[in-house]
């Protein structure tokens, strides 16, 4: 019984809790970062479109938002199939659902490192 | 003196009625009627003997007359009258199947509960008198073994009412915890193993519904991290 119970979850219950744990605290980690870099670094911006882009052309600045942005997303993916377990009971909703936020947050992460490295 | 109070009471007696519906009573107590339950008995004793609900050491020890009292799960004979809005609103605690009025179909709670083996395990040869235990040892067990089983917290616990059948509840991981930290027993790890899964501990979403609600006051958000923390330290 337990090993169909864990070939059927997605995740293994004390993993996907630290993880969640883990990307919390790197999530606060990095936005201070960020904060102090905009405060007093020496990426430090201004005002306006053009101080914001020589901000996210330092390449430290680049790096910690990527963290962030990777942060956020496996958070987001543990937080969100938490609720989906919670209260979808159908199995072919609750797929369909998991499929969707994969889409959405792969989609925000490709897009997060599109705009990060390419601009 | 004697005074009247007002009752608004759930009731369902699924061989006559369609569906369930609350009936006002008033009755009278005396000076010596303090408690909830004691009101309760007068109802049943005075107005309407039909009036269905669990009940047995009246002290808070035996856990049978856990209810929803105006919106709080609690135990009938430890909640003070005078303590209580009128009229006092009592309903079975949610969550669980009605059989009749006040009274809830525990199975599955108890279900819960058997599954987490409930008992010592040492496959060690018997030691010719008792296993022993040292007093620093016993007192870990403090505040988890005096759990009565009275099902307050886990029915008022939202991971246990979406998922009773793969959520363990607060009060069968309170007791799973009472048999981790228990120095004698020897099944530790297969007892973590089996907590390990997305659903019979990790629904537990720290909400503390479960410390609110004890009538014995204990701490199952408490035990619940303990048991996490184990696991951490397994990992390490």
């Amino acid at each position: 019984m337990v090993k169909l119970r864990k070939s059927l979850s997605a995740g293994h219950g004390v993993n996907a809790w630290l993880q969640q744990r883990i990307t919390a605290v790197v999530m606060l980690l990095a936005a201070l970062v960020l904060i102090a870099f905009i405060g007093f670094g020496s990426c430090a911006a201004v005002d306006g479109f053009s101080a914001w882009k020589s901000f996210f052309d330092c390449t430290l600045v680049k790096i910690v938002s990527q963290i962030l942005v990777i942060a956020v997303v496996i958070h987001a993916w543990i937080g969100m199939r938490d609720i989906v377990m919670d209260y979808i009971k159908s199995y072919s909703a609750r797929v369909t659902l998991y499929m969707l936020i994969i889409l959405w947050l792969l989609g925000s992460l490709i897009y997060s490192a599109a705009v990060l490295w390419t601009a | 003196m004697s005074k009247k109070i007002k009752f608004s009471i759930y009731r369902y007696n699924p061989e006559k009625d369609a569906k369930p519906y609350f009936q006002d009573y008033e009755v009278e107590v005396g000076d010596h009627d303090k408690k909830l339950l004691n009101a309760l008995v007068k109802i049943k004793d005075e107005l309407d003997d039909s009036l269905s609900f669990r009940r047995s050491c009246r002290e808070g020890v035996c856990g049978s007359d856990a209810m929803n009292i105006n919106g709080r799960n609690g135990l009938a004979c430890l909640t003070d009258l005078a303590d209580l809005k009128q009229p006092i609103v009592l309903a079975p605690i949610p969550g669980l199947p009605v059989i009749r009025d006040l009274i809830v179909d525990m199975t599955q709670f108890f279900h819960q509960y058997h599954s987490i083996k409930p008992y010592v395990i040492d496959d060690r040869p018997m030691p010719e008198r008792e296993r022993l235990q040292s007093p620093e040892d016993r007192k870990e067990l403090d505040g988890v073994i005096e759990c009565i089983l009275c099902a307050c917290c886990s029915t008022s616990c939202p991971s246990f009412w979406w998922n009773p059948d793969k959520f363990l509840g607060p009060a069968a991981l309170l007791h799973a915890y009472r048999f981790i930290a228990d120095t004698r027993d020897q099944a530790t790890n297969d007892r973590l193993n089996d907590l390990n899964d997305p659903y019979r501990l990790f629904r537990c979403h720290t909400i503390m519904n479960c410390v609110d609600v004890c009538p014995k006051h204990l701490n199952p958000t408490r035990a619940i991290s303990r048991i996490k923390e184990t696991m951490l330290a397994r990992m390490a």
